[in-house]
């Protein structure tokens, strides 16, 4: 009897011993907290390499609860993916960047283990399953100093590897494919000599009757190229039209001034003009000094040119580029001088304003055909024919999105909203 | 009619000193006016009030001075909001003039509501290059925030620990004064699917209006009186409110020029087609 | 002419290309392309402002030195121009942040920076009020149904509309939603389009009047 009860006594001493491995930390293998207790992970789609996706779904009950993540490669070594997270969360990406560009290597296997906890996680508990002597293969339910963690069962092993082609844009594919084909095939048609029409534009056609204006009166032309850089279209748009303008304004001898708002559009403008007084045979009247740079702060560039136009008193104001609040002030300004002004941009938001303020305004894309409208160069028509010929096509996926829409969910007919919903999805990024 | 004909007339400069007038007074008699709440708004606040408690919310401060009375107001109302709901606010700058106003705004509310840096909100200032930040927070936000705005590593900080890149941000909010929004919207919600709120300046609110509509933001705060919505909403009316009389009574007297305008016009052209007749 | 422009053009042709092409390839180089030329970009705009220094600081020294008129302006720009760099400096060594609650350059921006800018700003509410005076003119039918909506979206967007009747911020939003969102759309589209011809001409060096 005695022999029996020490013996049993020796038996529980060694169960608990192999229960805990540890001393405070009690272990329940293959227990979990709830059905489907687990965490998945995916190579992030579409990207450049080293990036992992992980992602859970627990019960929305758990939204309060951290889960910490941890992740193992080939060789065994363990490391912490990211501590805490809120379960909420619901995904984390394990990603190389420029600080740490080996974290996730291309080609090699990894896999990721969950620690589901109520309280922050422990760093002892941490650093004891993490470490290579007792590693975390075990899932299941660790209670350590009296806190309970949840250990999912590791994934299988996940492999990151780059993409050669990014497979949500094959929609920007085809329509590049479809926008290329329509370009080449009208820049073909202007080649073999076919004439293509471009409609009036009455902004453009009165630069002449204002430069002529000013010159009469003995005053300058004031052009603003707004405050875009050399980067954005309309800037672009503008110093094309600036060409034009400083030419005929060279061929009328009069004077230009270009108060600039970023040094590298000042830089451009000044090559731009000293070039059209070239061509027009007028190198002579070209003043380096008349394109100047003001400030690139908004209203400071606002307020140096309003100044200018009341010292100055221009006969004309062009007021081409890319404009945002300061564009009425420019515009009013200009209007009290009693300067004529013709005036375009792509910022719909400003264009009433430009609309209220000046003599003629080239409303988005007329500014865009500017430089095409003044040369009438045949290869530059074929462009506009082509950007109609698109714009037409896109009329057309409207009114088709528009008739499907309608019975689709107007009138409920199923085949119409698969359509609908392919159609959404075809078009989209 | 000798009058109206001399009111379409009339020097400019009248017209501004009656705008003037009508700005001023209310802000001195300081008239009530309820503020209804819109659509648009109510969604940006709706959305923020259903985020789970230490959410993380990255503000961007895109605006400046020039625009501090419309933007200001909606900054300190949406940071009263996010320390009450124990949600945690990031701000960036991309305009680096609006750095101040945003720090201002963010210290002043923290110290109203009891909130620790480091620890519920963090600054981390401005950083030159927009369009490469935001596609470089995709990846990695300290590629390009390795320091707060106190030249303080990031990773000292408690808040920071899980935050790398926009799967860790609940909730982008914009305060846009340009056209800085529209590459937010293309990089951060067109590539990396990430929630945006736009709060914008009247002028340009009508064209965030697209974006609204096809779901590519949550919501939208236009200009001071959306603002001013937006502090109803939080239930702490301040400057915003305050100036919704001066914004009303200002419609008023411009639409009251447009109508006397007009009567001229009509007054002067019946003359014309009178003395044409004879 | 052409030869000298051959080799810009070609550059051009070949940068736009690999832009084009690293937009669909995540895979190294063609993925880091995008992000290397951005920081590029910010670098360069930043030594691009030494430009923009000198031609300012010249125009004005000009002025100063020939004793043009106003030339007492050119002077405060100078000073001011010159004030706000060294303290910039200084207080950025002192403070690691130029923007510190003490700092004198904090003074300079809440003291000078912020009302200048929102003087400036707030002159967009006179100008619009003169600017709308002058044209909102019932001149045919298209201008009439301008000025009733403007009317209706003015009094509909402030809180003043809201009491007037409790269907007109309703009707202002459905304007703002359907109408003016069609209008705007139609005008996007369109630049859109037009912007897109403006690249592929720079790109197949078609458009070459940016060029020196």
């Amino acid at each position: 009897m005695l022999k029996r009860t020490l013996l049993l006594i020796v038996f529980l001493i060694l169960s608990i011993s192999l229960f805990s491995e540890n001393d405070g930390l009690i272990f329940l293998e293959n227990q979990t907290p709830f059905e489907e207790f687990a965490i998945t992970g995916k190579d992030i789609p579409n990207d450049g390499g080293g990036g992992i996706e992980i992602e859970w779904s627990f019960p929305d009950s758990l939204d309060n609860f951290f889960l910490t993540v941890l992740r193992k490669d080939e060789a065994g070594n363990n490391s912490i993916v990211a501590t805490d997270l809120l379960v909420s969360s619901k995904q984390v990406r394990d990603v190389s960047s420029e600080e740490d560009p080996s974290r996730v290597k291309d080609g090699t296997k990894y896999y990721y283990t969950g620690i589901l906890s109520k309280k922050m996680v422990d760093e002892n508990f941490l650093n004891m399953l993490i470490s290579k002597e007792n590693g975390y293969s075990k899932n299941g339910i660790y209670i350590f100093n009296n806190d309970t963690f949840y250990v999912t069962a590791e994934t299988d092993a996940i492999i990151s590897k780059a993409s050669w082609f990014n497979l949500s844009r094959i929609p920007v594919v085809i329509s590049l494919i479809l926008i290329s084909f329509v370009f080449l095939y009208y820049l073909n048609l202007a080649k073999s000599g076919k004439e293509l029409y471009i409609r009036k534009i009455n902004g453009l056609d009165a630069v002449e009757e204002a430069v002529g204006r000013s010159t009469e009166m003995g005053k300058p032309i004031m052009y603003i190229l707004g405050i875009g850089y050399v980067t954005d279209i309309p800037t672009i748009a503008g110093l094309t039209i600036l060409s034009r303008v400083s030419k005929k304004v060279a061929e009328y001898e009069t004077k230009i001034l270009v108060p600039s708002y970023d040094p590298v559009v000042m830089t451009t403008a000044q090559e731009v003009v000293k070039e059209a007084f070239t061509e027009a045979g007028r190198p002579d009247l070209y003043n380096k000094n008349d394109i100047m740079y003001i400030t690139q702060d908004q209203f400071g560039y606002a307020a140096g040119v309003d100044g200018m136009m009341m010292r100055e008193k221009p006969g004309a104001v062009f007021l081409q580029g890319l404009f945002f609040a300061e564009s009425l002030i420019l515009a009013e300004t200009g209007h009290s001088i009693g300067a004529i002004q013709i005036s375009g941009t792509t910022e719909t938001a400003q264009l009433p304003f430009f609309v209220a303020a000046c003599d003629y305004t080239l409303i988005g894309e007329e500014m865009m055909a500017a430089s095409v409208y003044l040369q009438k160069e045949p290869m530059m028509l074929g462009s506009i024919a082509a950007e109609d010929l698109l714009k037409v096509f896109i009329m057309v996926l409207i009114i088709v999105g528009f008739i499907l829409s309608i019975f689709a969910y107007g009138f409920n007919i199923g085949i119409f909203k698969n359509l609908f919903d392919l159609l959404v999805r075809a078009l989209q990024v | 009619m000798n009058f109206f004909i001399k009111l379409s007339k009339i020097d400019r400069r009248f017209i501004y000193l009656f705008i003037a007038l009508v700005v001023v007074l209310p802000l001195i008699f300081k008239p009530k006016f309820p503020v209804v709440v819109s659509k648009p708004v109510q969604d940006v606040y709706d959305y923020i009030e259903k985020l789970p408690e230490g959410s993380n919310v990255l503000i961007s401060i895109d605006y400046d001075a020039a625009s501090m009375p419309e933007q200001q107001p909606f900054l300190e109302a949406l940071l009263r909001q996010l320390f009450k709901n124990k949600l945690k606010p990031i701000l960036i700058v991309q305009w680096q003039l609006g750095a101040p106003l945003g720090t201002m705004g963010l210290e002043k509310i923290a110290k109203e509501m009891g909130a620790v840096y480091g620890v519920d909100y963090i600054n981390l200032g401005y950083r030159p290059g927009y369009v490469a930040q935001m596609v470089g927070i995709g990846k990695e936000i300290r590629d390009y925030f390795k320091v707060d705005y106190k030249n303080i590593l990031l990773d000292s900080f408690p808040m920071m620990k899980n935050v790398h890149n926009y799967n860790d941000i609940a909730l982008l909010v914009g305060l846009e004064a340009g056209s800085t929004y529209l590459a937010w919207i293309e990089y951060a919600g067109g590539r990396f699917k990430q929630k945006i709120a736009l709060a914008l300046n009247a002028v340009s609110a009508p064209d965030a209006y697209y974006f609204y509509q096809s779901g590519q933001i949550v919501g939208l705060v236009g200009g001071m009186k959306g603002a001013a919505e937006y502090e109803v909403l939080v239930d702490k009316p301040d400057l915003a409110v305050a100036g919704m009389a001066s914004q009303s009574y200002s419609h008023l007297v411009i639409i009251l020029f447009i109508v006397l305008g007009n009567i001229a016009y009509f007054i002067e052209k019946g003359m014309k087609n009178k003395e044409g007749g004879k | 002419m052409l030869k000298g422009k051959g080799i810009p053009i070609f550059i051009t042709f070949l940068v736009g290309m690999i832009m084009i092409i690293s937009f669909f390839i995540p895979h190294k180089p063609f993925g880091d392309i995008e992000k290397i030329s951005l920081n590029w970009y910010s670098i360069i705009a930043g030594f691009t402002m030494l430009l923009g220094v000198d031609s300012l600081i010249g125009m004005h020294f000009r002025k100063l030195k020939r004793k043009d008129e106003n030339w007492f302006f050119s002077l405060v720009l100078i000073l001011g121009f010159t004030a706000t760099v060294v303290v910039g400096i200084i207080e950025t060594v002192r403070f690691g942040t130029a923007f510190d609650d003490k700092s004198y350059f904090t003074y300079i921006y809440n003291y000078f920076i912020v009302p200048l800018q929102s003087t400036m700003f707030s002159l967009l509410a006179f100008f619009i009020a003169s600017a709308a005076y002058r044209a909102f003119r019932a001149r045919n039918f298209d201008a009439t149904l301008l000025l009733i909506t403007a009317i209706i979206v003015m009094l509909g967007r402030v809180p003043l509309g809201e009491q007037i009747s409790p269907y007109l911020p309703k009707f202002t939003e459905w304007i703002m939603q359907v109408p003016q969102m069609a209008a705007k759309r139609g005008i996007g589209l369109g630049i859109s389009l037009g912007a897109l011809g403006v690249s592929i001409r720079i790109i197949l060096g078609i458009e070459r009047s940016y060029l020196s």
